[in-house]
Formats: C-alpha cells, structure tokens, sequence
C-alpha cells in the first residue's frame, strides 16, 4: 500500500527528541490480529488525532503506547520519565467502590489547593466531594481530564473522551480540551472514530485500520484514497469541524458539506511527502531539522 | 497471665482476623472477587493435607495451597475460560480433593470440622503470634501499595498510564489474599474466610464516602463481630466461627437498612 507521510518534525521544528517512538508494532489478541506494523512517533507538543473504524485497534494502540498493553512484535521507546495524563473511553466505577471527586484527583496528585483548581479549571468546581459514580457523563468526563492534567502531563492521551455526549457537550469538551492543551503545551494524542471530532488544531491525522492506511494533515488525508476508501465519501464532516474551529462555530458541531467549498488552508504550512518511508534521519533523536 | 485464659486469646486472635480481613475485604467487594476468594480458601485444605503428610507447619502449607491455587485461576481466567465457571470448577475442586486427601492420611487424627468451620477456642499462643504476625504483614503489605492497588481497582489503563502496573497491584493482592487464608483457617474455617472479608466491607459501604473510610469501617464492623460471635458462642454454646460470621451478617443488615431509611 502506499503511504501519504508527514514528517511530524518539519511540521514542529524543534530539535528534540520525540516523547514516543514506536516501530513495527503488531499485537494478536485470541487469534485476531489487531495491530501490524504499525510506526508511530510523537513529538513534544504535537497533535496527533487516530481516527479508523470500529475495530480498527485505535484503543489498542493507545494502550500500547502508554504501557497497558505489551506489543507481539516491535520496539517502543518512551522519553525517560514520561509523564501521561490519561482519560479512558469508558470508567466505569463500581457502585461498590465509595470515592469522592477529591479522593480520585488525589490519586493523580498535587495539593488541595491544586485539586479545587483543576476542577475548577475543567468547569467542574465545587463538584471535589461528589461520589464519582454521582457524576453525569459530561461531569465525569471532565472530572478525568482533571485527573490528568494534575498529573502535570507531557503527553495527554485521549481515547475518544466524548463518547456519550450531546454534540454540544462534545464540543465544549473538545474545546476546553484545546485550551487545556494550550496552557499547558504538552502533547495530545486522541482517538476518534468520529470523524467530525477530529481535532481542529491536529498536527497529524492518522488513519489506522490494523495497520497504519495513511497519516498527514487533516487535510492531505481526508484526500487521501486510503481514507476514503474507509470512510466513503464522509470527508466533509472531518473537515467541517475542522474548518468550524477556525470560526469558532463550537456550537453546531457539523452541519457538514454546505460549506465545503469554502475550506481554506490550514493555518499551519506541513511540509509533506509522498512516498512509503518516513525519512528515518529526521525523526531520530536530537536531530535537528 | 491474660493470655492464659482461652478466651482472651481467642478474642485476640479473632481481632486479628478482622483487622486483616478488613482492607483486602474492600477490595474482593471492589473488584468482584469474592468467588476468587472462596477458590483460594478452599483449597487451604490441600495445604493442610501437604502440610500434615510432609510435616511442614500448617500454616506455611496452606500459604503455599492457598497462592498456587490463586495464581492458578487468575491465569485460567486469563486464558479466555469465563471467570465465574474456572473459579467455581476450582472452588469446588480444591474442596472435594481436599476432603479426600485427608482422608488418606492415615494415622494423624485430623480435626475435618475444625478445618471447615474454625476451632477459634482452641488458639495457642504460637497461633496468636502467627496471627498478629500475618495481619501486621497484611496491612503493611496493603497500605504500602495503596495508591496503585486503588488506581489499577479503578481502571487498569488509568494505572499503566501513571506508571503503576495493574498486573503487580494483582500480584501482591493475591499475596496478601494467601496470608490471609493462611492465618484465619484456624479462626473461621476455610469455608467462611470469605464471609469475613465481604460481610464487613459490604456492612460498611452504605456508611462511608471514600475507600480509605470503607477499610476502616470494615475493621471496626469485624472486629464487632469477632468479639461479639465470641461472646454469644461462650453463652449460648453455637459453634464460634459461624457465630461471628452471623454477628457480621446482623450488623450487615442494621447498616443496609439505615442506609435505606436514610433514603440514599
């Protein structure tokens, strides 16, 4: 297959090393094979959004990539001391298990005074002594992005954090989850089989379906054969809130292929090749490019 | 000395028990062990067997039953055989190949009923110290991973992304699980070890807010039932083992129903 590749250290030229890089990876779980030779890296800061169909092993790689789940084949390097801000697609917590708000993002760490901030922060003040399983599914949500930025992340890894939200609720989500990532300049790493969700600030666009299909800007893959011939012709959800960011139209989501035509460029400018390697000497350590 | 008066010393280990039960209790209710529990209880009569035919201390081959069979289910159950029917085919077995083990020893007079349901009454000293000794080991053991026992309880992802390994938090869950049995087969019998474990933790629950508080009820609620089990097996001549576990199940019953009252 061929590959549509973007060099994710052209697009953040920062001379450091990449906080994960992983190569080959291919995992089978009771004789189905979920990942193969996938490549992966992540530099400091991008934005990386995972999107595939349902079964396409999105979750899986995340789990991969933040050590929940050891790889058939393959090698991962995490930066020495990586610290993950993590929220699950699903946690469920057991009615039998009493823990308030405040219990949990102590597990996370950081002072009283800390905790009450990032609840605060994440629009959920004054909830720190609610039982966790009280919580709504937006509260709940927001209660984990907490978790996880209390944890002083350089990585925040999100398995389609708004699963179960009204598309409004979702929209809030994903923007706090921009402005979040804002302050704090780590890197995201997201999943998503919506493709209306995908984020607007995203660097990188991965499309995974057991294997890597093809990876770029928003833009390049949503042109991209591979991802249309997974996704049909859906491209304009993925690019009408894209687009929408950029207008800051939060509120309805998608209203997807009226404004089609009117898409214009990312503001980013992405060097991108195509072609199926990756130029292996700009994604090594410390290379500057 | 005090500890000369039987009863002392059984009320002392029966406190024991209870404090130890206590915080592995909260989490075989958190994490829907209680049937991995009974599995690993039962099959403390295998240790007695080996214990008895090799002379090894009893305790020590009930540690080594009670963990092989431990990491033998969680294994099973990790081989894709549904959890529920790996542990009830291991509960029982160990049971039923326990009974029959003993009774192939021949020569040792072995008390069957005592291993079934406790003989609290007739605790020595050396039982104590093994006791206290195990319950200190246990909670030592819990609070130290406390943090990463409660993360990879609430989601195992959330642990491995905060660097906690949800598959060690398991490991020294079932270890502590082990020393448990060990240490109670004498007190409560292995057929009710995982009375005292879920009975108090789940009286506690309807009581508390956080998981820290749960242990802690639960300790107090077993310990109340120890003492109280005790006294009504001395006035009213029930077997003691099962008089604490119905002691427990009362104050189950009292907290499950204020908390309905109470309209939560």
């Amino acid at each position: 297959m061929s590959q549509l590749s973007v060099d994710p250290l052209s697009a953040t030229p920062s001379p450091v090393s990449p906080l994960i890089e992983a190569e080959g990876l291919g995992l089978t779980l009771s004789g189905h094979q979920i990942l193969h030779d996938v490549d992966f890296s992540l530099a400091p800061g991008e934005i990386v959004t995972v999107v595939g169909p349902n079964g396409s092993g999105k979750t899986t790689l995340l789990r991969v990539l933040i050590g929940a789940e050891r790889p058939d084949t393959g090698r991962i390097t995490r930066a020495p001391g990586l610290r993950i801000g993590y929220v699950p697609q699903r946690l469920a917590v057991d009615r039998t298990m009493p823990i308030t708000v405040d219990r949990f993002l102590a597990l996370a760490g950081g002072t009283p005074a800390a905790r009450a901030g990032a609840l605060e922060r994440t629009g959920i003040a004054g909830l720190g002594g609610r039982q966790l399983a009280a919580l709504s599914g937006g509260q709940f949500q927001r209660a984990l992005l907490a978790h996880a930025v209390l944890r002083e992340p350089q990585l925040l890894v999100l398995d389609e954090p708004a699963q179960g939200l009204d598309q409004p609720g979702e929209a809030r989500l994903y923007g706090l989850v921009a402005e979040l990532r804002a302050e704090i300049g780590c890197a995201v790493l997201m999943v998503s089989h919506d493709l209306h969700v995908v984020m607007a600030a995203s660097d990188r666009v991965i499309c995974l379906n057991g294997h890597v299909c093809c990876e770029g800007t928003p833009l390049v893959v949503s042109a991209a054969p591979e991802y249309r011939a997974l996704f049909g012709h859906g491209t304009h959800g993925a690019l009408a809130l894209y687009r929408h960011d950029h207008d800051h139209g939060h509120e309805h989501g998608h209203e997807d292929g009226h404004d089609h035509d009117h898409g214009h460029g990312h503001g980013h400018h992405h060097g991108h090749s195509h072609g199926h390697e990756r130029p292996e000497s700009n994604s090594g350590p410390g290379t500057p490019a | 000395m005090i500890l000369d008066s039987f009863l002392i010393r059984a009320a002392l280990a029966g406190v024991g028990v209870a404090l130890a039960a206590a915080p592995i209790g909260a989490f075989v209710v958190w994490r829907r062990m209680a049937y991995f529990g009974d599995a690993t209880a039962h099959a403390a009569l295998l240790g007695v067997t080996l214990a008895l035919a090799t002379g090894l201390p009893v305790t020590l081959g009930v540690l080594v039953s009670a963990t092989a069979m431990a990491l033998t289910v969680a294994a099973a159950a990790g081989r894709g055989w549904a959890a529920d029917t790996a542990l009830g085919v291991a509960a029982h077995a160990a049971l039923a190949i326990g009974i029959v083990a003993l009774s192939f020893l021949h020569g040792v007079r072995v008390d069957l009923l005592g291993y079934l349901f406790g003989d609290i009454l007739s605790v020595t000293r050396t039982d104590l110290a093994v006791i206290w000794t195990g319950a200190a080991l246990i909670i030592g053991l819990v609070a130290w991973r406390w943090r990463g026992l409660l993360l990879a309880t609430l989601n195992e992802d959330l642990a491995a992304a905060s660097g906690v390994n949800p598959r060690r938090e398991g490991l020294v869950l079932t270890l502590a699980l082990a020393v448990l049995i060990a240490v109670a087969l004498k007190i409560v019998g292995t057929l009710l070890i995982t009375a005292m474990l879920v009975v108090p933790a789940a009286a506690a629950r309807p009581l508390v807010r956080t998981p820290e508080a749960m242990a802690v009820l639960a300790a107090v609620v077993g310990t109340v039932a120890a003492l109280t089990g005790l006294y009504a097996a001395w006035h009213f001549d029930t077997p003691a083992g099962p008089s604490m576990v119905v002691a427990a199940v009362v104050i189950l019953v009292v907290t499950s129903m204020a908390a309905a009252i109470r309209g939560r």
